[in-house]
C-alpha cells in the first residue's frame, strides 16, 4: 500500500512532468511551421529611387518625421538624403546635415566635427543625392539577430518592430549593414523605417513618395507584373546598395554611382 | 539628445543613424564573463586535473567565480534600454540570435557553478550546523546561522566517508561538465561579435576563440591578483592573533605556500597568453594582408587613431610586459601582482579596443566616431553608460565575495577536497 | 532516490519548470512563428494590425484640390506644380474639422531647400534657379517677393508696387 507522503511525490512529478513539455511547445509548433512552408503571398513591397531626379530638397525627411512621429528636433531619422560631390582630383565629398530635414541650403560640405568644408565650384567633376532608407531585406540581418522576437518581417515583406517585445539591446541597430535603425528617442526601442505600414495598407503611398515633388521616390508591388515600379526593376539597369552582404535588399538605385556608400 | 549622441563626437560622413550604442557597458560585460569562465577553469584544473598544488585557489577561484555570477548581469542591466523585459530572452527566445544563448547558457552555468559549491562545502555545512546545534545557548547571530545553514544543506546530512566520496566525484564531473559551459559562456559573447557581418572590425572566425583565451587569461590573472591581495591580509590577521595562539600558521609558513600556488599558476596564465596573443596577431595579419574594401578604414583606425589604445597598453603593457615579469627567473609576489594586475588592464583594453573599436569607424567607411566616456553622472544615462556604470560592476564582485566568505569561508576549511 | 547527489538537480529542475510555466502567464499567446519561418517571422502576429492602426497625417493634395481647387489651378501651370500642397503647409490630418485652418510657411527655410543655388550640372538641381541664401536679402522672407503659387514671372510683387 502506497503511503500518503509517495502519493503525493509521485503525483507532483506526474503532473509536472505532463504539463512541463505542454508549456515548451509554444516554441515550436508545428502545425504554424507547416503554414508557413504553403503560401506565397500576392504583395512584396519594393521600393525605386532615381538619383537622377533628386536635388535634395528634403521633404521627405520633413513628411516622414511627421507623418510617423519621430520627433522633429532629434537627430535620427527613418529616411535621409546623402549629397556626394567628387571633385576633379577624385576626391568625394560626402555629407547629410541632419539627414538633410532641412534639405541642403549651403554648398559648403558638412564634415561634422572637422567643420564646414568649401568646395571650389570649377572642381567639382560631378555631384548627386541619394536617398536612403530601410531596404526592408529579403534575408534580413537585423530579424537574425534579435534575441526576443521583437523585430520581424510580415507575409509582405515588409521588416516591422513591436514596440511592446522589444528590450532595447541594440543588436539589430549594430546588425544592420546600412545604418537604418536607431533608437526611438521617446519609446526607448528599436525603431526604422517601415514604407509607412500603416499608409501601404489602405492603398496610399508612403509619406516620403507623396512628399517628392521630383518622382525620385517610387514604392511597388514587384508581385505584380503591371506594377510600373515592377516593370522598371525588371527591364532597366537598377542596382541594389551592397549586395556583397548576402541580406538580398528590396530598394532599387536608378544611377547609383561607384561613389555611393 | 538621442541614446548615443551625448559620448559620440561624429568626423568625416556618418551615417544620420549612427552613434556609438554599445558603449562601456558592453565592454564590462564581456570582461565581467571572462573572469567568471577563467575563475571556473583555474578551479577546475584541480578538481578534473587534480593539479594538486592549485588546491587552495582552486576553493577561491571557485567563491570568486560564484561572487562574480550576478556581477555578468549587472552590465546589461544597465545597458539595455528597457531593462524590465530583460526577462523576455528567457520567455521567447530566438535562438537564430547569440544573444538569446544567453538566457539558457547562463542559467546553466549559474546552476553548475552552484552546485559544485554545495559540494565542495556541505561538509563544512553539516560541521557547522552540528557545532552549532550542540551549544546550549545560542546568540541571535547563532540562531541566524544555524537556520541559513541548516537550509543550505538540504537535509543532507550524512557524513561518512561514503557520502563524502560522492561529493567529491559530483564535484569532479560538475567541474567537468562546467568547463565546456564556461568556454560557451564566453565564446557565445565572441559570437555576438564574430558574426556581425556589417561591422568590418569585428567580423572574424577567430573572434569566439579570442573572447575564450583571452576570459581564461583574466580569470586566472584575477585569481591570482585577489589570491596574492588576501594572503596579504591574512598574514597581518594571523600575525596579531598569533600573539594569542602560537599554534597558527606563522607568516613564514604562509609566504612558502603562497609562492608555490602563484609559481604554479602563473604558469598556465602564460600559456593561455601565448594562445591569445598568437590568435589575436593572426587576425591582424590576415586583415593587413588581404586588404579587402574595409582595410583603409580599418587601418586608420588600428594604427593611427587607436595605436596608443592597441600597441602600447593592450599589447605592450597587457601582454609584453607582463610575459618577461613572469618568465624572468626568482618569481616574487610583488612582481606577480604587478604582472596579473597589467594582464588584467590588457585583457579590459582588448574588450575595449574591439567594441569601441568597432564602432570608432562608419559603416560608410568615410568616416569616424569618437568615444568620450561620460565621467560625470549629471544623468541616469550618463551614470548607467559612463564611468560610475563601470566603477559600480568592477566593484560589486568584490563586495559580493566578501558577503558570501563570511557563510561559505575560503580559508583553513576542512572540506571534500 | 535516497542518494543526496541528486538534491541539486532538483531544485534545477524546479526552476526550469517555473520559467517554463511563467511563460505561459508572460507570453501573448499570438507569439509564435509565422509566414517567414522561425529566423524572420518568430512574433506576436497582432502587432502587424497595431502598426497598420497609425494615424494617416499627410492626406495627399488630391484631398485638398476637392476644396482649393482655385490654388490647384494657380499653381498646376507654375514650375512649382509637383509639389504637394502638404510640403508647404505641413499635413492634412482632419482638415478641416480638425485642424480648422492649416500654417500657412512664409520663411526663408522652406525655400532655399530647393532654391539654394548649387553648381551641380548633370544633375536636375543645377538646372533649379537660386541665390546664395547668405547674400541675397538675407533678412526678408522671399514670400515678401515671390508668389510661390506662381513663381513665374519673378518679382511679381514688386513689379506691382513699382
Amino acid at each position: 500500500m502506497i503511503n500518503r507522503r509517495e502519493f503525493c511525490k509521485k503525483a507532483i512529478m506526474v503532473a509536472g512532468g505532463v504539463v512541463l513539455p505542454l508549456t515548451a511547445l509554444e516554441i515550436f509548433n508545428p502545425k504554424r511551421l507547416r503554414a508557413e512552408r504553403d503560401g506565397k503571398g500576392k504583395v512584396r513591397w519594393v521600393f525605386l529611387v532615381d538619383i537622377h531626379k533628386c536635388v535634395g530638397c528634403g521633404f521627405c525627411v520633413k513628411a516622414c518625421k511627421i507623418e510617423n512621429e519621430v520627433p522633429y528636433d532629434a537627430n535620427v531619422t527613418r529616411t535621409w538624403v546623402e549629397r556626394y560631390v567628387v571633385t576633379k582630383d577624385g576626391q568625394t565629398c560626402i555629407d547629410s546635415p541632419k539627414g538633410a530635414r532641412d534639405g541642403f541650403t549651403t554648398q559648403k560640405i558638412d564634415q561634422a566635427h572637422h567643420g564646414m568644408k568649401e568646395i571650389n565650384p570649377e572642381e567639382i567633376a560631378k555631384a548627386f543625392f541619394v536617398p536612403k532608407l530601410c531596404n526592408q531585406c529579403d534575408n534580413p540581418a537585423c530579424v537574425q539577430v534579435c534575441p526576443v522576437g521583437a523585430t520581424y518581417q510580415t507575409e509582405d515583406g515588409i521588416v516591422l518592430v513591436d514596440r511592446s517585445w522589444c528590450i532595447g539591446c541594440g543588436y539589430c541597430v549594430m546588425g544592420c549593414p546600412y545604418g537604418v535603425r536607431f533608437f526611438h528617442p521617446v519609446y526607448h526601442v528599436a525603431e526604422k523605417c517601415n514604407f509607412c505600414y500603416h499608409r501601404i495598407s489602405k492603398g496610399m503611398k508612403t509619406a516620403c513618395v507623396n512628399a517628392c515633388p521630383f518622382g525620385a521616390r517610387q514604392i511597388g508591388n514587384i508581385r505584380d507584373p503591371e506594377d510600373p515600379v515592377t516593370k522598371i526593376i525588371t527591364s532597366e539597369q537598377v542596382n541594389v546598395l551592397k549586395e556583397e552582404f548576402g541580406t538580398k535588399p528590396q530598394v532599387f538605385y536608378l544611377g547609383l554611382s561607384r561613389e555611393v556608400k | 539628445m538621442v541614446h548615443g549622441e551625448a559620448w559620440t563626437l561624429k568626423e568625416f560622413f556618418v551615417y544620420p543613424n549612427e552613434y556609438i550604442y554599445w558603449s562601456i557597458q558592453i565592454v564590462m560585460y564581456p570582461f565581467m564573463t571572462g573572469l567568471v569562465a577563467g575563475a571556473f577553469v583555474l578551479s577546475s584544473l584541480y578538481h578534473v586535473f587534480g593539479v594538486k598544488q592549485l588546491k587552495e585557489i582552486a576553493r577561491f577561484a571557485l567563491v570568486f567565480s560564484l561572487a562574480l555570477l550576478p556581477v555578468a548581469m549587472m552590465p546589461l542591466m544597465l545597458h539595455l534600454q528597457q531593462p524590465q523585459r530583460g526577462i523576455y530572452v528567457m520567455m521567447t527566445p530566438h535562438f537564430t540570435s547569440a544573444i538569446a544563448a544567453f538566457g539558457i547558457v547562463f542559467t546553466t552555468y549559474a546552476m553548475i557553478v552552484l552546485s559544485e559549491i554545495w559540494f565542495v562545502y556541505r561538509q563544512f555545512i553539516v560541521q557547522t550546523i552540528l557545532e552549532l546545534r550542540a551549544k546550549q545557548r545560542r546568540s541571535t547571530i547563532e540562531s541566524v546561522q544555524l537556520a541559513l545553514y541548516s537550509i543550505l544543506a538540504m537535509r543532507a546530512m550524512d557524513l561518512s566517508p561514503e557520502a563524502l566520496h560522492k561529493d567529491e566525484r559530483a564535484v569532479g564531473i560538475l567541474a567537468a561538465i562546467g568547463i565546456p559551459v564556461a568556454c560557451f559562456l564566453h565564446g557565445y559573447a565572441g559570437f555576438i561579435f564574430g558574426s556581425v557581418k556589417a561591422n568590418a572590425l569585428w567580423m572574424t572566425p577567430l573572434m569566439p576563440v579570442i573572447f575564450i583565451c583571452s576570459a581564461v587569461v583574466s580569470g586566472v590573472a584575477l585569481c591570482i591578483a585577489t589570491y596574492i591581495v588576501t594572503m596579504e591580509l591574512r598574514k597581518l590577521i594571523y600575525a596579531w592573533k598569533r600573539k594569542n595562539d602560537p599554534r597558527l600558521p606563522s607568516t613564514d609558513e604562509l609566504k612558502s605556500a603562497e609562492i608555490i600556488t602563484v609559481t604554479m599558476t602563473s604558469k598556465y596564465l602564460l600559456m593561455f597568453m601565448v594562445l591569445a596573443i598568437t590568435l589575436e596577431m593572426l587576425d591582424l595579419i590576415f586583415r593587413n594582408y588581404t586588404a579587402v574594401k574595409s582595410w583603409d578604414i580599418l587601418r586608420s583606425v588600428i594604427y593611427e587613431k587607436d595605436f596608443f589604445k592597441i600597441f602600447i597598453l593592450q599589447y605592450g603593457l597587457g601582454n609584453v610586459l607582463p610575459f618577461i615579469l613572469f618568465l624572468l627567473p626568482g618569481l616574487t609576489i610583488r612582481r606577480a601582482l604587478i604582472g596579473s594586475l597589467l594582464v588584467l588592464m590588457g585583457v579590459f583594453m582588448m574588450r575595449w579596443n574591439v567594441v569601441i573599436g568597432g564602432q570608432a569607424f562608419s559603416a560608410s567607411f568615410s568616416g569616424f566616431m569618437e568615444y568620450q566616456m561620460p565621467i560625470w553622472p549629471s544623468s541616469i544615462e550618463l551614470f548607467k553608460e559612463g564611468l560610475f556604470g563601470a566603477l559600480t560592476v568592477i566593484t560589486t564582485p568584490f563586495v559580493l565575495f566578501y558577503l558570501v566568505t563570511r557563510v561559505l569561508p575560503v580559508f583553513g576549511v576542512k572540506d571534500s577536497h | 532516490m535516497k542518494n543526496h547527489v541528486w538534491r541539486p538537480l532538483y531544485i534545477v529542475l524546479a526552476i526550469v519548470g517555473g520559467i517554463l510555466l511563467v511563460r505561459t502567464v508572460l507570453v501573448p499567446n499570438d507569439f509564435g512563428v509565422y509566414e517567414r519561418g522561425y529566423m524572420y517571422g518568430w512574433h506576436r502576429k497582432s502587432n502587424e494590425a497595431e502598426w497598420k492602426t497609425v494615424r494617416v497625417k499627410y492626406k495627399t493634395a488630391k484631398v485638398c484640390v476637392e476644396c482649393h481647387i482655385d490654388k490647384y489651378n494657380d499653381i498646376k501651370n507654375s514650375g512649382h506644380a509637383a509639389i504637394s500642397c502638404e510640403n508647404c503647409h505641413g499635413p492634412g490630418y482632419d482638415h478641416p474639422k480638425d485642424p480648422v485652418g492649416l500654417n500657412i510657411d512664409r520663411s526663408r527655410d522652406l525655400c532655399i531647400r530647393c532654391h539654394s543655388f548649387m553648381p551641380y550640372k548633370g544633375n536636375v538641381r543645377g538646372k533649379i534657379p537660386g541665390i546664395n541664401p547668405e547674400k541675397h536679402y538675407p533678412q526678408a522672407q522671399c514670400v515678401m517677393c515671390h508668389i510661390p503659387h506662381n513663381p513665374k514671372p519673378m518679382n511679381q510683387k514688386r513689379e506691382v508696387k513699382s
